[in-house]
């Protein structure tokens, strides 16, 4: 029987060391909704998602209660648009009626976020991709809760430059149609390389072809809780250092199961995976940056920040596959700028910077997360950056990301704040060289050798 | 059997353990098991319980029992036991 010691235990952890589950997120497939008459399949579509995650939210809000574990987020993952909407749109602004009722059904069913307004073209874009992300920038500066997503690259098939280049010019729209709240949209937009299928975190998370028809897939958190254990092992060596983080991640996944599969079975919906993640938010002890500090540096950012990052990624990685019966999406360390403090601090003080970022993203789970950057960088220099940071992806055989926001009007040394969970940011200075040249070549960069495993 | 684990945390004072029985007994919540010790004047308490027989749902239950400790001035916590098993028993 549980003891007073291990229900205190359990107690702190979510009352004083933000031990949350992040996110419930329902992946739904769209693809049975398609029909070539758009108005048909905007009513189909909006009727599914209403119905199939017509519970989820008092659900959620039921199992938070009754175990007494926050669940912050219940959100909604779709099948990529670009492929549901492909024969009925003609035109970037058919697309943007989508996005427009995504919305309203995500407002319905009362969820924060819906992801999927998205396109795969890691290989080559067909009209309708092009279309899709020609339709971004007004996808995103009309709606309130639609995430968009483009995966532009993938070990398998390399990178298409041609949607790199397109993404450059598409971010930075974005960034001007949004100009009013500090460029905002561009906080809903990623760029991936080998994206995952069943990420239920955002603003990436869309529903993969290869996923049935529905699915709930759940991302736990608890930064806070990995760097209070690590406050009782101060100055011991390496293996009581990752013997701890990990006995930690497994605590801490335990709980994401054991709501997942509540979630699954109230729902009737099956349960897909537990993305193991360590993901902050810009709350007081809810730091990822802070774990890094714990382990012995001064600020995120200082020399052995990469490797103290690969060791906390690893361990949490060890720590979290034996807790759960399936292990998916982006799982491991998340390191956005403006979610948070540690980090905030980080780059304020000069600490942190995009260089020492990009190297981060060879070790942890993600990419390039909520990066505040001069409003006036060109859409080729952010081509650039979203095509080294893909180049990681595809060489190393991992997902990375990109998100960075072009604050119109802003420049370094100024601060954005983009309020609630995506947090605050100071302007980071971007390398001022040109790439344009290289951005401007056509056609794609071919898979890397090692792809070639068959 | 529904167990669920109710702790009890706050300034030690006359009535604790009969205020938090009684409605326990009111809304046919089982004990199960207690133990409680007193740490330099603080009050610690956790109930193991069966709330099967009980007509309120696990939402009623912990939102009335946070209530109740309010009113006391203490942190009463009603969680399903599960959470506790599945974060430290394999």
């Amino acid at each position: 029987m549980i003891n007073m010691t291990e229900a205190s235990e359990t107690i702190k952890m979510i009352t004083q060391e933000n031990l949350d589950v992040r996110t419930i997120t329902m992946g739904i497939s769209l693809l049975d909704c398609v029909d070539s008459d758009l108005e048909k399949l905007n009513e189909n579509i909006y009727r599914k998602i209403t119905t199939m995650a017509e519970k989820l939210v008092s659900t959620g809000k039921e199992i938070e209660k009754e175990y007494g574990i926050p669940i912050v987020n219940k959100r909604i993952s779709v099948t990529p648009i670009a492929l549901v909407g492909g024969s009925a749109c003609k035109s970037p602004e058919d697309f943007v009626t989508i996005a427009g009722t995504l919305d309203r059904a995500a407002k319905q069913v009362g969820v924060n976020f819906i992801g999927g307004y998205s396109a795969l073209v890691s290989k080559g874009m067909t009209r309708s991709d092009e279309f899709l992300i020609r339709s971004i920038p007004q996808a995103l500066s009309s709606t309130d809760v639609v995430c968009s997503s483009v995966n532009v690259g993938s070990t398998k098939c390399g990178i298409d430059m041609d949607a790199v280049r397109l993404l450059g010019e598409i971010i930075r729209e974005t960034a001007e149609r949004t100009k009013e709240q500090d460029s905002l949209g561009c906080a809903k937009l990623v760029v991936f390389c080998n994206a995952p299928d069943d990420n239920p975190f955002m603003a990436g998370a869309f529903h993969g072809v290869t996923e049935g028809d529905a699915i709930i897939n759940v991302g736990v958190s608890g930064p806070g809780v990995v760097k209070t254990a690590l406050e009782q092992v101060r100055g011991e060596d390496f293996e009581v250092l990752c013997e701890t983080i990990k006995k930690t991640a497994f605590k801490v996944t335990r709980v994401g199961q054991l709501v997942a599969q509540e979630a699954s079975r109230r729902l009737g919906v099956p349960f897909g995976i537990i993305d193991l993640s360590l993901a902050p938010t810009p709350a007081i002890g809810d730091s990822v940056a802070d774990i890094l500090c714990e382990i012995g540096l001064e600020y995120a950012g200082a020399p052995g920040t990469t490797a103290a990052l690969a060791l906390l990624n690893d361990q949490v990685k060890k720590g979290g596959v034996m807790a759960s019966s399936y292990v998916g999406g982006l799982s491991g360390a998340f390191i956005p700028v403006s979610e948070d403090q540690g980090m905030i601090n980080a780059a304020e003080i000069g600490a942190l910077t995009l260089e020492k970022l990009e190297a981060m993203t060879c070790v942890c789970s993600v990419g390039l997360d909520m990066i505040a950057i001069p409003g006036e960088t060109s859409a080729s220099t952010i081509s650039g950056i979203i095509a080294d940071e893909m180049a990681i992806g595809m060489v190393n055989q991992k997902t990375t990301a990109v998100r960075l926001i072009p604050v119109i009007g802003k420049g370094v040394g100024e601060t954005v704040e983009f309020g609630g969970l995506l947090g605050h940011a100071p302007i980071m200075p971007v390398n001022p060289f040109s790439c344009e040249a290289f951005i401007s070549r056509k056609g794609r960069i071919p898979a890397p050798i090692h792809s070639f495993k068959n | 059997m529904k167990k669920t684990i109710i702790t009890v945390v706050g300034k030690d004072t006359v009535g604790i353990i009969a205020k938090v029985c009684t409605y326990l007994a009111e809304n046919k919540i089982n004990i199960l098991d207690i133990s409680q010790t007193i740490v330099s004047g603080y009050f610690n308490m956790m109930m193991v319980t069966d709330t099967a027989s009980s007509v309120k749902s696990a939402v009623e239950i912990a939102d009335e029992m946070e209530e109740l400790g309010k009113g006391m001035n203490l942190t009463i916590h009603c969680m399903n036991e599960d959470i506790f098993n599945t974060m430290h028993r394999i």
